[in-house]
């Protein structure tokens, strides 16, 4: 089992869920976190001066899936997340020790 | 003619008063409101809120007897009504003799409360709630109520024929040039971005701003009348005019026009049209109106980052600035038919300009030094600037107990 991280832009969450939905992955948890990649961030200007906006509104996705689906949630993450310009975030993908349902008791694969 | 009430007059006095209170709560409260980071929002509303409260008590207990009383030798008013006593609710204003004095005295008390509430603009996010609140009646009482009188209570810049329709020198100069005075001695923010929280509230703020507006030009005609209208016309006017070109600079500049921009430049046109109101064309509106945004503009974009100085909302940039500019513009476009009280070099009389540019460096220099000198000494005592650890956290929750965002 792996956990996939996603951080994408927060208009894109309602397309990945309903593409995710489409290959029938439907656990996910999401949060609004803030962060920045690389180019830091954007630039805006008040009253002619510029300042930098390096921490920016993102959507991680935390998703569970077992081994032979990662490819196909990867995959439509990045299809359905990618605008092409700076800022479309990244995927972490990361070894899942276990899972355990916690109403039934169900671990493993069945659990995910 | 004998003086006599015209109720017509009174009314639209009485609302002009009530318009001028909406330009300070909400107008200017929500205008700097919106501009600061959320942790500030709540204590910038309060300082706009208290000023108003702390004038409207000094000005009817000593403020607009000494301001506006008797002469004395150009200086100051003789305060023989303090507490309003000997002011029956049938006398009429001398200044304004169509109109009772009681309504003559509280339109002028609005406008002494929106000049120290500009103020805070400034200051805002590092000044200590208590040092504003010793700032209030100490800046009203020894800057602006002298200041008031010179100008407009029959004090020797009247004498001499400063022309100040409806506050250029008096507000927002005065304001202007106290507020770069109280932040050379408060020092920099320790976060001098200006990012603002919401600008939504600035945008509503600005509006009520230029709503209001209207009482505080066109009432200070004194009358419902032509004089009145003719200032309404010019005020819309100027402040249209100078968001556009607010707009334009920011276009050329930075390549996309901005919404701050476009209220900032609407200000700007409303403050320089100020003290022409009364005195000058359409024609001339709309000249100074595009005219100011671009002196502002700079003063604001270049000026500042050049010295350094952290005027937080700009209310040097724009009040101060564009203060001056309109109280300048006044001297060249006054028309003697729109109002026979002021002439400038446009229509003959070069001098005018040298008349105004007296007042602007009186009124500059007194109030720069005056307001360094009540700074200094709450400084000295209570002391200025909050804390490091207030200020990086934010004023609302360690200076009120309150958040303005509980979600």
């Amino acid at each position: 089992m792996k956990e996939i991280t996603a951080i994408i832009r927060p208009d894109r969450l309602e397309i990945v869920k309903a593409a995710l939905e489409e290959i029938h992955c439907h656990g996910m948890t999401v949060a609004e976190v803030k962060g920045r990649g690389r180019q830091l961030g954007v630039t805006e200007s008040y009253r002619g001066s510029d300042y930098r906006i390096d921490l920016l509104p993102k959507t991680r996705l935390e998703i569970i899936v077992s081994n032979e689906d990662v490819d196909k949630v990867v995959d439509t993450i990045v299809k359905t997340a990618q605008t092409g310009d700076i800022g479309d975030g990244k995927i972490f993908i990361s070894p899942v020790e276990n899972v355990v349902r916690i109403r039934t008791g169900e671990s493993g694969d069945k659990a995910v | 003619m004998d003086p006599v009430l015209n109720s017509g007059d009174t009314a639209w006095m009485l609302v002009s008063t009530a318009l001028v209170m909406l330009m300070t709560v909400p107008g200017v409260a929500l205008f700097y409101g919106g501009m600061v980071k959320k942790e500030n929002v709540l204590n910038t509303i309060f300082l706009s809120l208290i000023a108003f409260s702390i004038t409207s008590v000094i000005w009817v207990v000593y403020g607009y007897p000494v301001a506006f009383g008797t002469d004395i030798m150009g200086i100051i008013g003789n305060p023989a009504n303090l507490l309003m006593n000997g002011i029956s609710v049938d006398a009429l204003a001398p200044l304004a003799p169509t109109i009772p004095l009681l309504v003559y005295v509280a339109f002028q008390m609005t406008f002494a409360a929106i000049t120290v509430a500009l103020i805070a603009g400034a200051v805002v996010g590092r000044m200590k709630f208590s040092a504003w609140l010793a700032f209030v009646p100490l800046w009203i009482t020894l800057v602006y109520v002298p200041i008031a009188h010179w100008v407009w209570g029959g004090g020797f810049l009247a004498q001499l024929g400063a022309l100040d329709f409806a506050g250029g020198t008096v507000v927002h100069l005065n304001c202007g040039i106290a507020a770069l005075a109280l932040i050379l001695l408060l020092g920099k923010r320790k976060d001098t971005r200006l990012l603002p929280h919401q600008l939504g509230y600035s945008v509503l703020g600005a509006a009520l701003l230029w709503f209001g507006w209207f009482g505080f030009n066109a009432g200070s005609a004194l009358t419902a009348g032509g004089l009145a209208g003719s200032a309404f016309i010019v005020t819309n006017t100027a402040a249209a005019a100078a968001m556009i070109s607010w707009m334009m600079m920011d276009v050329i500049k930075t390549g996309k026009p901005t919404l701050l921009g476009a209220i900032s430049g609407a200000i700007a046109g409303l403050v320089v049209i100020t003290p022409a109101a009364g005195f000058v064309t359409v024609p001339a509106s709309i000249i100074m109106g595009f005219a100011t945004s671009i002196v502002s503009y700079l003063a604001v974009a270049y000026l500042k980052p050049k010295f350094g100085y952290d005027d937080a909302l700009d209310v040097f940039g724009i009040h101060g600035i564009s203060g001056a500019f309109g109280a300048v513009c006044t001297g060249i476009f006054a028309a003697p038919f729109v109002n026979s009280l002021g002439t400038g070099a446009l229509y003959g009389n070069p001098g005018q300009i040298v008349t105004q540019i007296v007042a602007i460096a009186v009124v500059a220099a007194y109030c720069f030094v005056m307001t360094l000198i009540i700074g200094y000494a709450i400084k000295k005592t209570i002391g200025l600037r909050v804390d490091e650890k207030e200020e990086i956290e934010g004023l609302d929750t360690n200076l009120h107990e309150e958040s303005g965002y509980r979600v």
